[in-house]
């Protein structure tokens, strides 16, 4: 059990170990073993998508009473990675009037950002990269970074409809970052720390999803539009902007993209059960890691299930949603927690 | 002093939303629609001048391309016209079975008015669900015409042939299963806070205004105006049915919606009892290989189509090709209230107005 449970922490122990013996200096070692550890964050990444993209194929189709995939390998798993050697395969146009420049970065730098959540959101107990006492302050100005790179690929894109779904993108994004922060604010105050690792801690005896029920709420709905996922997908909104910001690209650009909201959508989820569902606690039977990801995808399946039961809400009821009812109420539960914490404490 | 200048925002021909190959110039003030030119034609084949050059028999497989998701309505509609023409008697049970076909694919063009009105709204899921019901009666067409979508069916003088003995237990089954399928639909897609919000007080639409632009179907029952042609001017056998027309009185997307939603219920009604009183008999009349009316002899002759008032204008000049051939499209009609309905409106809300006026742009163009 205990080996299975170390699996990753000991081995990066054993590699750091072996770079000493080598008579490595210290530092360098240290480089080596975060390069690694960077490496396999990127593969756990990919191998996440690949799944995921599958699964959500699989689930939509359910949904929607059709079989989904099921043709290329058992239960159509392989699809994923044809669709992938497709999209390799495909020409990469950029536009005569497009802005190279822009169009160019935005789509690597939109995965680059949506990989850099991955420095902080634990993935099981001691599983950090950094662990640093403002891990969720960083959690939630990086998250945040993803919208500049949409909006570069809308403008540099040249094309209208690229635009329009590059402005709904950032006013959405940033209507939502605001009751997203003030709901995760509420867990700040209770265990006085913006470390990821104090607040896991903490949920040892009761989930922070019981003590914080409004601020769970709020942060799932805000999380829903950060991540540009259906009822929220006004950026894309394929039935009216085509495709929103991506509208003009193509092949490996275009599945950057995809692939960098698939990432976000895990490190939110990550997020999601760290904070509220106690992270790596759980019964002993499964290591930490485990239940870490058991809880990830779990709301990565509710997230699913909302994209494919509801419709598209409209933009302006979007943002009145967002601060006429999201706004206060995540205001008024951190109000509310400061009494509790007066008053329990 | 922040100044904003108006653009132009080419909807199509290629775009999900238009619903086939339609072209719309939007004149855009930010998020808001200052003005909408259609552009149509992209669907054109001149089928009005195909019928000038064919015989009366031969035109049927061509008006099953007009509105293509109701193909028995413009095929029966056109057939009626040649046979008020003629002066050809059809015989009982054939009007039935008229009846019961036009009947079954008005349900399935409303099906997938729905279905489409879902995808555009992003809730792809609705559009499945009408799909799998829609697909029970395209069975039904299959069994009758052979075809699925662009059955030929209808003939001048009766049907093409007697209805198949296991049609019988299907239709049945499918009719068992529409309340059921109501309720769903009710519960998955009308009582969506998200949808309600999307359609209601959208591309509102006056009670004068409607009848102004000549709107039908649905479209001008949604406003408050109970005009029906199976009503108000019975067609074939449709004074022997007992059945409702549903208004509403507040033209917007929503009651647009609504008004469908109804009247597959009152469809099925008929359906009903137009099986029940089946008589036996011949399904065709004996008729001339070749059809000759007498010189100018015309007709225009209408009937309720699944989008709205549908007419055949037929002119002989003694030939066995008809002179000249018009046919009263209901969304080409419809369509053109589009910018008015429209104006002063958010982008998104251009997409409901499109969904729910319901073009079928094979009958647009024509």
């Amino acid at each position: 059990m205990n080996v299975i449970e170390n699996l990753f922490t000991g081995l990066g122990a054993m590699i750091y170990d072996f770079l000493i013996w080598l008579t490595l200096p210290d530092w360098l070692a240290a480089v080596i073993l975060l390069f690694l550890k960077w490496l396999l964050i990127i593969l756990v990444v990919i191998v996440d998508v690949i799944i995921l993209i599958w699964l959500e194929r699989k689930i939509s189709g359910y949904i929607q009473q059709r079989l989904g995939p099921n043709r290329l390998g058992p239960g159509g798993c392989f699809q994923t990675i044809a669709d992938t050697l497709k999209l390799m395969g495909k020409e990469d146009i950029i536009p005569r009037t497009a802005d190279k420049v822009l169009f160019v970065i935005a789509p690597a730098m939109f995965i680059i950002v949506a990989v850099m959540l991955y420095a902080v959101v634990p993935m099981g107990k001691d599983m950090m990269i950094v662990d640093f006492d403002l891990s969720m302050l960083f959690f939630i100005s990086v998250a945040s970074l993803g919208t500049l790179a949409l909006f570069m690929g809308g403008w540099g894109s040249d094309n209208k409809w690229s635009l329009m779904g590059a402005m709904r993108a950032v006013a959405q994004m940033i209507s939502y970052e605001v009751p997203l922060a003030f709901s995760l604010l509420g867990v700040v105050m209770i265990t006085g720390s913006l470390q990821f690792s104090e607040i896991v801690a903490a949920q040892e005896n009761i989930w922070f999803v019981f003590l914080q029920p409004i601020a769970f709420v709020t942060y799932f709905i805000a999380a829903t539009a950060e991540l540009n996922r259906g009822p929220f997908d006004m950026p894309e909104a394929e039935q009216e902007l085509t495709a929103g910001p991506y509208t003009e690209y193509t092949g490996m650009r275009w599945a950057l993209f995809f692939l960098a909201e698939y990432t976000n959508l895990v490190a939110v989820c990550l997020m999601c059960s760290a904070v509220f569902f106690g992270g790596w606690h759980g019964p002993a039977f499964l290591p930490s890691w485990a239940w870490m990801f058991i809880k990830a995808y779990f709301f990565i399946l509710v997230f699913f299930w909302i994209k494919w039961t509801l419709p598209r809400i409209r933009m302006d009821k979007l943002m009145e949603f967002s601060w006429k009812f999201l706004v206060p109420v995540s205001l008024g539960n951190v109000l509310l927690t400061g009494v509790g914490l007066m008053l329990f404490r | 002093m922040i100044t904003s200048e108006k653009y132009v925002l080419n909807m199509g021909p290629q775009h999900p939303s238009t619903h086939g190959g339609m072209h719309l110039e939007t004149i855009m003030d930010g998020e808001f629609i200052d003005d909408v030119i259609v552009h149509l034609g992209y669907d054109h084949r001149s089928v009005e001048k195909i019928a000038e050059s064919r015989t009366y028999i031969q035109f049927i497989p061509y008006a099953s391309r007009l509105d293509y998701l109701s193909s028995n309505l413009p095929t029966m509609a056109y057939c009626q016209a040649v046979e008020k023409l003629m002066q050809i008697e059809v015989p009982e049970r054939a009007e039935y079975i008229r009846v019961i076909m036009g009947e079954l694919n008005r349900i399935a063009s409303h099906l997938l008015f729905v279905g489409s009105l879902c995808q555009d709204v992003g809730a792809t899921t609705g559009l499945a669900y009408c799909m799998r019901e829609r697909e029970k009666i395209l069975n039904l067409i299959e069994m009758t015409g052979g075809q699925r979508m662009l059955s030929s069916y209808m003939r001048i003088g009766g049907v093409s042939d007697d209805l198949p003995p296991e049609f019988f237990p299907a239709v049945k089954a499918f009719l068992d299963g529409v309340p059921n399928m109501l309720k769903e639909f009710n519960g998955l897609i009308s009582g969506n806070e998200i949808l309600q919000g999307r359609l209601k007080d959208v591309g509102v639409i006056s009670k004068e205004e409607a009848i102004a632009w000549s709107l039908s179907g649905p479209n001008l029952r949604a406003a408050g105006v109970p005009y029906d042609i199976r009503k108000e001017e019975p067609y074939g056998i449709y004074d022997r049915f007992d059945f409702e027309i549903p208004t509403a009185d507040y033209c917007d997307c929503w009651n647009r919606y609504l008004m469908r939603i109804e009247e597959m219920e009152q469809s099925a009604r008929i359906v009903r009892q137009a099986l029940e009183g089946l008589p036996e008999g011949e399904f065709r009349t004996k008729i001339p290989r070749i059809l000759k009316p007498e010189k100018g002899a015309e007709v225009y002759y209408r009937i309720e189509g699944a989008k709205g008032e549908l007419g055949f204008y037929i002119l002989s000049d003694g030939t066995e090709k008809p002179k000249r051939l018009h046919v009263r499209a209901p969304s080409f009609i419809n369509l053109m209230v589009l910018p008015i309905i429209s104006k002063g409106e958010r982008f998104q809300d251009l997409i409901c107005n499109i969904a729910t006026l319901d073009p079928v742009l094979g009958e647009c163009d024509r």
